[in-house]
């Protein structure tokens, strides 16, 4: 079977687990699209799987009610060895690529990480993924009969549910205990626009002055345009703004149809983060700031003289 | 107690990249330890200066040029260093083997690792390491502390952080804000040329890459680069809104 480890959150199954439908389905093999379902009072996230995979087997238990890497890889690697799995699929996710490793290795098979394309010929598995800050394509193979597989989030389309649904099992699992132990939490809160979600990002650099002026210039751009706001790390760093906004390599990856970059610089740490998305347009007031190489289109110029333009320009 | 700090070379982020022959080319630039290792690194300084008793070993592995970040690694101050050799290319999973190896003759009992390699944007080390060697792990850490054998930190997880307690045996791979690496100071440079630092061959490891790396390209999107000079600041923008709204349809 191909096995896909379902992804939910706020009882609803990720985006990016419908993605991962899509990568399975594409791969032509006859083996049934399996999706596991861990967690505890899962039955919604089951049933709405399954109105898009070939059956669905489900471990809802109170251990479970909390991810921690060595029960998720515990979990996936004995249903993967029980239905004998060519093929496990895990989101791109932080918790996803934290415990996909593990996995790996309790399963003695290759890792394909953080990929954009997968194709199956025969035993064979090849796919591609970015390298060095997402600046070159890799072409890799995955070495013998069974690989483990993360997949880039909203690369793929997500596949539509059927009417139909998949029959569901419930599966017996044996878990170690947790050794990480969560002493608190902080959730991101935002009002706006999910930054990984949205079609359109405003994201705002040291060029905005201060955290004052992110909120004149940025903030408003992107209330106006309906967007979601982004960061650069100098910013974050700074304390202008939480670390959750941070677009860039040791932050979010962004792809919209649309990316306005004010104030911000270039640095190859943020473009890794921005530099598929669709359109980019970059105001800045040096020519020669790096953002405009991969700037659709800019503006050489002040942003607090611009943005105001701009914003009246646009309530025209 | 002994530290182990693993750390890897990797093209400065401010060179650009080049291709040649289906593979990224190294040569002619510049190449320096990769910044996710050496928060890693501090760290491991710092844990040392807040009294606890540790060896801390830098290990790499990959070709001879690699002793260079080693040689890093000793003037920030680790006491030694072991460097397998080898030209071959390791993915994650292979390496976690001769890092596990490695971790157990030299009877370690905390692991730092960088969170995401600046080449391969793979995250997959720690966590592989952890697993082969049956330890905990935790990831994407931002504040690290360590009490007789007892870990307490802050690490990100899906959608926002969490604090966290761990008992060494312990992986912990970083993430920006766990701390400001320091620069080698000149004493330090000079007192690490005596430091050891071990070769060894990687036959004894028994390791065998799982992913074949086929080829790599560059795929630039062709951007428009249109940009419009802002003297004239409302000409200026109402030339951008137009592009946006006629040009390439993107706002309404
Ligand atoms: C390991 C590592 C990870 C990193 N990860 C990230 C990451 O995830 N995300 C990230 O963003 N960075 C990251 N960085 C940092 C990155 O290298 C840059 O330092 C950072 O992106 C710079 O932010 P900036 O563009 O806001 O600031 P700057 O580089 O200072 O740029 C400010 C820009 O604003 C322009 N400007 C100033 N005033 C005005 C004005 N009045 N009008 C118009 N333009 C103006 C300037 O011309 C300049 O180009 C990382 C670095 C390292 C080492
Ligand atoms: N070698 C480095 N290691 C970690 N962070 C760095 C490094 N160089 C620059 N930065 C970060 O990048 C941002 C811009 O740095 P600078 O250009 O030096 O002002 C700041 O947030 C720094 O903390």
């Amino acid at each position: 079977m191909i096995l896909i480890v379902v992804e939910h959150a706020n009882g609803k199954v990720s985006k990016s687990t419908r993605e991962m439908v899509t990568v399975a389905r594409e791969l032509g093999r006859e083996a049934p699209v399996t999706a596991l379902v861990l967690g505890s009072g899962v039955a919604p996230i089951a049933a709405e799987i399954a109105k898009a995979v070939d059956q669905v087997l489900v471990a809802d238990l109170p251990a479970l009610s909390q991810y921690d890497s060595e029960l998720w890889s515990a979990a996936v690697a004995q249903i993967a060895t029980e239905g004998e799995a060519s093929i496990v699929l895990i989101g791109g996710s932080r918790s996803g690529r934290e415990y996909s490793p593990r996995v790996a290795i309790k399963l003695d098979a290759p890792l394909l990480e953080d990929i954009i394309s997968l194709k199956a010929s025969g035993d064979k598995l090849t796919a591609q993924h970015y390298t060095y800050l997402a600046r070159v394509t890799e072409t890799i193979e995955a070495m013998g009969p069974v690989a483990v597989v993360t997949i880039k989030p909203g690369v793929f389309n997500p596949a539509t549910p059927r009417t139909e649904a998949a029959e569901q099992f419930d599966v017996d699992l044996n878990l170690p205990t947790a050794r990480l132990k969560v002493t608190g939490k902080t959730a991101e809160r935002s009002s706006r626009v999910s930054l990984t979600e949205a079609d359109i990002v405003v994201s705002g650099g040291r060029g905005v002055g201060s955290a004052e002026g992110f909120t004149q210039y940025v903030e408003a751009l992107a209330d106006q345009l309906g967007a979601a706001v982004g960061a650069t790390r100098a910013i974050v760093d700074a304390g202008w703004r939480p670390y959750s906004e941070q677009v860039g390599q040791t932050g979010k990856t962004v792809q919209p149809k649309l990316y306005i970059a004010i104030g911000i610089s270039g640095a190859v740490q943020h473009l890794s983060g921005m530099n598929k998305s669709k359109t980019i347009v970059a105001i800045n007031r040096d020519a020669e700031a790096p953002i405009f190489k991969i700037a659709d289109y800019g503006i050489v110029g002040d942003v607090p003289q611009l943005v105001p333009a701009i914003l009246a320009e646009l309530k025209k | 107690m002994r530290i182990l700090t693993f750390i890897r070379q990797v093209l400065d982020a401010e060179e650009s990249v080049h291709v040649a022959n289906t593979a990224v080319a190294l040569e002619n630039s510049k190449l320096v330890m990769d910044t996710m290792d050496e928060y890693g690194v501090e760290e491991a300084l710092r844990l040392r200066e807040s009294g606890i008793e540790a060896e801390i070993i830098a290990v790499a592995v990959g070709p001879g040029r690699t002793q260079d970040a080693l040689r890093t690694a000793l003037a920030m101050g680790v006491d030694r260093a072991i460097h397998v050799e080898t030209d071959l290319r390791l993915d994650a999973i292979a390496l976690s083997k001769v890092l596990a190896q490695v971790a157990q003759k030299e009877e370690a009992t905390l692991i730092l690792s960088g969170g995401q390699q600046a080449d391969w944007d793979s995250h997959a080390l720690g966590a592989a390491t952890a697993e082969r060697l049956n330890w905990p792990q935790a990831t994407w850490t931002s504040a690290l502390e360590l009490k007789g054998t007892t870990l307490t930190g802050k690490h990100d997880v899906d959608e926002g952080s969490e604090t966290f307690t761990l008992e060494l045996p312990a992986v912990i791979t970083t993430q920006q804000g766990l701390n400001e690496p320091r620069y080698p100071t000149l004493p330090n440079i000079m007192k690490s040329k005596k430091k050891e630092l071990r070769k060894e061959p990687l036959d004894q490891f028994n390791v065998t890459p799982k992913v074949n790396f086929i080829s790599a390209e560059i795929q630039v999107k062709n951007r428009l680069n249109k940009v419009l000079d802002g003297k004239d600041v409302p000409a200026a923008a109402s030339q951008l809104v137009d592009l946006l709204r006629n040009e390439a349809r993107v706002i309404a």
